[in-house]
């Protein structure tokens, strides 16, 4: 029973209120970086979710024989070993997709939500509550790339799933939707700068739904008057 | 007989936020007026929406945010923002570029970061940068001035081509821009003098041979010199007025007109010298109206002077080396950030406090 109420703190914290990239805010480089269209959001969404879930699993099952003092070390050899494995399946199977993301596959091995959960969760817990962890936070994190992704380019190219046949193979080219036909797109959406901005948006929108609920579940209102310390005591 | 005590100070002048903004918006006029006689209706068409959007946008949030109306909406603060940006964009510019960009200017760059009092980017600029890197086309097209134009536009033709991009005759807004040089047969495409410099340097000509087309005209641009001179007359009402301090506008002018200077020692013919600098871009717009936004400049006066310096340092350099023709809202925005770590170093030492140990 406590097993189950367990997996469900997990997948609320993963997905909602300890969300990697809104609340954590771990992981802003890919996140910033390669979420122009849906397809590239989606693409590293999935490669982080399975280092994630790999890296989760691999700690979890070797915690017992990593003395504390080189824990760090061995985290991130296996992290960047998971790392490699999808790069290099990217490059095998995804190729359009490899190139776009370039770099930021690689780079997955500095995202501080992996050797975060690693640190936070993996090492202390069994591998199967590890591994199922790593699923929800990767899946939470994945979920805002893909969410970012598509509105940064609803607005800076007025499509959806644009070049996602890079991702999931020729058949996927139809799912590509011209939403609107900009003459002049809002080029910032694309650039680095939208991304912030998108950003900073869904955080406050998120933070705005908290608020609300905590509202509604107090029923009175949150905002007492408190007693502003004007002396240091 | 009883005396009223009060402490000090004294002698009052009642000046509100709402006082202060309207003593910019008259010192505006002047530059204004010769933007107008140069350019036509289209800055005048541009401040009319503007102004509507920016009202409404401040309107709604405030109502959103739960905030007094009244108060904030009428100290004119949104629309001394709104005028700014809607006389630094191109007095053509497509009617949709001035709508996002006020919203923008209100809704995210002033209102996210706690509404008037509390942005740290300038509004305005803040707005005229993602217009340029959003709509770098519209965001360049300036009209020439009236004197050098083939095109008599009144004011229905401004109308539609600020609506429709076209003329009510069909002739589109490029084809409007040309004009014709009595040096050559060739009509070209008008560039604001700033961008004309760039281009022509950047193939190869001498800034004496670039300085022979008529888009010159003695010491700047045709045009450009009255606009900025128009603004230089404002901008000396509000300190004569004291709405403003001398410390941002001479600081800022005197770092741009120093470095152009270097310039021209060291490349006189590679680098436009320090008449062309002050007065063909923005130069005088920046110095007086722009910088001096008290909300996002540096607060001391030792402070006031390093914050429009370096403006004034980055509006050179921006120029000089950068990708766009003119500078003054990358240099402003570039230098807001460096606001909290020069208000930190310059804080004014307290009466009794620190100061040299003995």
């Amino acid at each position: 029973m406590s097993n189950v109420n367990e997996y469900k703190t997990l997948t609320a914290n993963g997905l909602w209120e300890n969300n990697p990239a809104l609340v954590q805010l771990l992981g802003l480089c890919p996140l910033l970086a390669v979420t122009g269209t849906v397809t590239n959001g989606l693409g590293l969404g999935i490669a982080t979710l399975l280092v994630l879930m790999g890296s989760n699993i691999t700690v979890s099952l070797v915690r017992d024989w990593v003395p504390n003092e080189i824990r760090i070390p061995v985290f991130v050899i296996v992290i960047a070993t998971f790392v490699t494995l999808i790069e290099l399946l990217m490059n095998a199977f995804t190729y359009g997709l490899y190139t776009a993301l370039g770099i930021f596959i690689p780079l997955i091995v500095t995202n501080c939500a992996i050797i975060g959960r690693a640190e936070a969760y993996a090492s202390k817990n069994p591998w199967h509550k590890a591994g199922f962890d790593g699923f929800v936070m990767g899946l939470g994190f994945a979920l805002v790339l893909v969410l970012l992704g598509g509105l940064r380019e609803i607005i800076g190219q007025g499509t959806l799933f644009d070049g996602a046949d890079l991702l999931l193979g020729p058949w996927a080219a139809s799912l590509r939707m011209e939403l609107i036909q900009f003459d002049y797109p809002l080029l910032v959406a694309i650039l680095p700068p939208g991304a912030f901005i998108g950003l900073g948006l869904i955080i406050a929108v998120k933070n705005g739904i908290d608020l609300q609920r905590k509202r509604r579940a107090a029923k009175q209102p949150i905002a007492k008057a408190q007693r502003a310390r004007v002396t240091s005591q | 007989m009883s005396f009223y005590i009060a402490s000090s100070p004294h002698a009052h002048q009642r000046r509100t936020t709402q006082h202060i903004m309207l003593w910019v918006l008259l010192a505006l006029i002047p530059g204004l007026a010769a933007q107008c006689y140069f350019f036509g209706w289209g800055p005048l068409l541009q401040i009319t929406v503007a102004v509507t959007v920016a009202l409404i946008t401040e309107a709604v949030i405030l109502i959103v945010r739960e905030k007094p109306l009244r108060a904030t909406l009428g100290d004119f603060s949104a629309v001394v923002t709104a005028v700014l940006l809607a006389i630094s964009i191109p007095p053509l510019a497509p009617w949709w570029v001035i709508v996002i960009g006020t919203l923008f200017s209100i809704g995210i760059v002033k209102h996210v970061y706690g509404g008037i009092g509390q942005n740290v980017f300038n509004p305005a600029m803040a707005g005229y940068v993602l217009l340029l890197i959003s709509f770098p086309v519209q965001m360049t097209s300036w009209m020439p001035p009236s004197t050098l134009a083939t095109f008599e536009l009144n004011f229905i033709d401004s109308l539609w081509l600020f609506f429709t991009q076209y003329t009510s005759e069909g002739y589109s807004l490029e084809q409007v821009r040309l004009i014709e040089l009595t040096q050559s047969l060739d009509a070209i495409v008008m560039a604001t003098p700033l961008d004309e410099i760039k281009t022509q340097l950047s193939q190869g000509y001498t800034l004496t041979e670039i300085k022979r087309s008529d888009v010159f005209s003695g010491i700047a641009g045709t045009g450009w010199l009255w606009v900025n001179l128009g603004y230089l007359v404002g901008g000396l009402l509000l300190l004569y007025k004291r709405i403003i301090q001398w410390h941002i506008p001479v600081a800022l002018l005197a770092s741009l007109a120093f470095f152009a200077a270097l310039g021209s020692l060291f490349a006189a013919d590679q680098l436009p010298g320090v008449s062309l600098h002050l007065l063909s871009g923005g130069a005088m717009l920046a110095a007086f109206f722009i910088a001096t936004d008290p909300v996002s400049a540096a607060t001391s006066n030792r402070g006031k002077l390093v914050y429009a310096a370096l403006i004034g340092m980055l509006i050179y350099i921006i120029r000089t080396w950068g990708g766009y023709p003119d500078a003054i809202a990358f240099a402003v925005l570039l230098a807001n950030m460096c606001v909290p770590v020069i208000d930190y170093y310059t804080r004014p030492r307290a009466y009794g406090h620190g100061g040299k140990a003995l």
